[in-house]
């Protein structure tokens, strides 16, 4: 479980976030909805302990990052914005690297790697140089690499970018796998239209505050006659204008 | 531990696998040999040329002065048939344009005047600012003027005076330089090609793995793993240590092989750089690699890309450079105190080791300690810099 706590976080003048509070449920995926510089980021590069809070407190699997962010990093798989992986390294070769430096043992790791490359349907790619990967080929094994140790938490920033409509498919049919072993998934977008189907809760963000939060279920029975579409652009609209 | 061997070994095989990296690297230690081969064959083939080789020098009026012109032939100067020339106006403008180097003119007079009290002359046309004609002009003073002192010499005698009368003093030179001492300052010079080479092999890779792996974007996944940073850092700067150590190897491989096709004998120099003396080279540059590497990565990581990581590196390159200016410079004699300073010191322990002196055991570890300590120095800035948030730009 990831509980967030009126987190903060400024860059000089620039309010990025501004007392964010949410909980991610472990067997559930929770979406961090908003625009642009909404500051869903920032949010997340806390989480995965690379910033570092200036007010609030956020606890990954009941350990305080503040306090144990080692401790809180073993618990996390991480798909950054750009998956970063090694052009000269393999497919294979990049996944192994985090699974080395996650401490797994040589015959837990080839195994890991091996259910991967099967799951994943990786076999193509495994043992090519990722220099002339596909957006969708590097996304597939940034995944991998963040799944290697088994976390029990997913930090995934804007996952489905990029990804044409078959690879956008693949990834929500993993996250739902991943839902069903009972992780807690937390993925960031910045459209409603990817996640609606594949989210069980929402938290909206605007101009570093969250202005809406809860299931799609609930937001529907809140806003009758309205989509989720319409839902979302209203409470980010209504968001900037308060913080304007 | 395991997370450090874990770094260094991707770092290593990810620059491996880089062609245009790895050929860089190669051809990196051979810069310095070659160009090194090329000077001192330069420098062999001029000696020579100057001491043996017969000398042709156009002759105004030579006609005059049989007895000198023979004396000249004595010495390999032979003077220049048909020159054409006619006057000093003309001989000037020959040297100035390049066409000789230097033309010997004599006066007019010459044949009148060398049997009296006035002094016969004779006028050397050459060009100072060309260095190159230098030792020609020498060599025809010298014969000229041996001629002037020789006839001077017998004519006293027939007058029936002691000629020792003109040397009130001499001066007796006692050139103390044996072969090797003569070669140091040229083989100085290698001591900064070891150690550019040294920094050249590791620059990409420190800064690959810095502000290389932060414009790639695959620095802040990195972050989120359960690797404590100096980890990361002493793995990645370990990388860059194999790298300079690999490029300072085979630099002194590449030396020892050209110093041996060396004709270094030829001009008074003798050399004794056999595997031995590079194998303890190696030892005594060995050091100074942590301190590259950590200095370099220290650099990279205030820079947001590669290319910009790569002006400072290349300032870095020439930090080395200053100590070594002013030792050759000022001809500093190895003391204790300068073993503190890196790059100097091995400069120093380097010329010693080619001057075939003894090397002295404390200033060795001293060098090898103080390189070492800046490099932990260096490498602990390094750390704290990647516990920053700004690191990720």
């Amino acid at each position: 479980m990831i509980e967030v706590e009126g987190i903060s976080k400024r860059f000089g003048a620039v309010r990025a976030v501004d007392c964010v509070s949410f909980t991610a449920k472990d067997g559930r995926i929770t979406g961090l909805l908003g625009p642009n510089g909404a500051g869903k980021s920032t949010c997340l590069r806390i989480l995965s302990t690379v910033l570092k809070a200036d007010a609030g407190r956020a606890r990954i699997g009941g350990i305080d990052l503040d306090e144990a962010p080692l401790a809180a990093r073993r618990l996390i798989g991480v798909l950054p914005h750009s998956s970063g992986l090694y052009q000269q390294l393999t497919g294979r070769e990049n996944i192994e690297y985090y699974g080395r430096l996650h401490g797994l043992a040589e015959d837990v790791l080839a195994r890991r790697v091996d259910a991967l490359v099967e799951r994943l349907e990786l076999g193509a790619i495994a043992n090519r140089k990722a220099k002339g990967f596909s957006q969708g080929e590097r996304t597939k094994i940034a995944l991998a690499r963040a799944l290697v140790h088994e976390p029990q938490h997913l930090l995934l920033d804007e996952p489905t970018n990029g990804l044409d409509v078959i690879a956008t498919r693949h990834l929500r049919e993993w996250l739902r796998e991943l839902r069903a072993q009972g992780r807690c998934v937390l993925l960031s977008s910045h459209v409603m239209q990817e996640v609606e189907a594949l989210v069980d809760e929402l938290v909206i963000i605007a101009a570093g505050r969250v202005t809406l939060h809860g299931s799609p279920a609930e937001l529907a029975l809140r806003f009758p006659g309205r989509s989720l579409e319409e839902i979302f652009v209203e409470a980010v609209q209504r968001g900037e204008r308060s913080a304007a | 531990m395991r997370a450090v061997f874990t770094v260094c070994r991707k770092e290593i095989v990810d620059t491996l696998r880089d062609r245009r990296t790895l050929i860089s690297l190669l051809l990196g230690p051979l810069f310095g040999p070659i160009l090194f081969t090329a000077l001192i064959n330069l420098m062999v083939s001029r000696n020579l040329t100057s001491a043996e080789e017969v000398l042709e020098v156009p002759i105004l009026r030579a006609e005059r002065a049989p007895n000198l012109v023979a004396q000249l032939r004595a010495r390999s100067i032979e003077p220049l048939e048909k020159h054409g020339i006619d006057g000093v106006d003309e001989a000037a403008r020959l040297v100035a344009t390049g066409v000789h180097d230097v033309i010997l003119v004599i006066d007019e007079h010459f044949d009148e005047d060398f049997g009296t009290e006035r002094a016969a002359r004779v006028a050397l046309v050459f060009d100072r600012s060309k260095t190159r004609a230098g030792s020609r002009v020498s060599r025809v003073r010298g014969a000229v003027e041996a001629y002037a002192q020789q006839i001077g010499l017998l004519r006293l005698l027939a007058s029936g005076t002691d000629p020792g009368l003109l040397r009130p003093l001499v001066v007796d030179e006692l050139d103390v330089s044996t072969p090797a001492s003569r070669s140091a300052l040229m083989l100085g010079v290698l001591t900064y090609f070891l150690l550019f080479a040294t920094l050249t092999g590791g620059l990409h890779l420190a800064i690959d793995t810095t502000a290389g792996e932060r414009e790639r974007k695959s620095l802040e996944p990195l972050l989120a793993l359960p690797v404590p940073r100096v980890s990361l850092l002493v793995g990645k700067m370990t990388a860059t240590v194999c790298y300079m150590l690999a490029s300072l190897a085979l630099t002194l491989v590449a030396f020892a092989i050209a110093l041996r096709q060396l004709p270094l004998e030829q001009i008074g120099m003798s050399s004794s750089f056999d595997a031995g003396t590079a194998a303890l080279a190696f030892v005594l540059l060995a050091p100074f690699a942590p301190l590259g590497a950590a200095l370099m990565t220290t650099v990279a990581s205030f820079s947001k890309t590669y290319r910009e990581a790569q002006t400072y590196g290349t300032f870095v390159l020439l930090v080395p450079t200053l100590p070594l200016a002013f030792a050759t410079m000022l001809n500093i004699e190895p003391t204790a105190k300068l073993m503190w300073i890196p790059s100097l010191s091995q400069h120093l322990l380097i010329t010693t080791l080619i001057k075939d002196q003894p090397l002295v055991p404390p200033f060795v570890a001293l060098s090898a300690l103080s390189s070492l300590a800046l490099g932990v120095l260096f490498g602990w800035l390094a750390v704290r810099l990647y516990r920053r948030e700004a690191i990720l730009g």
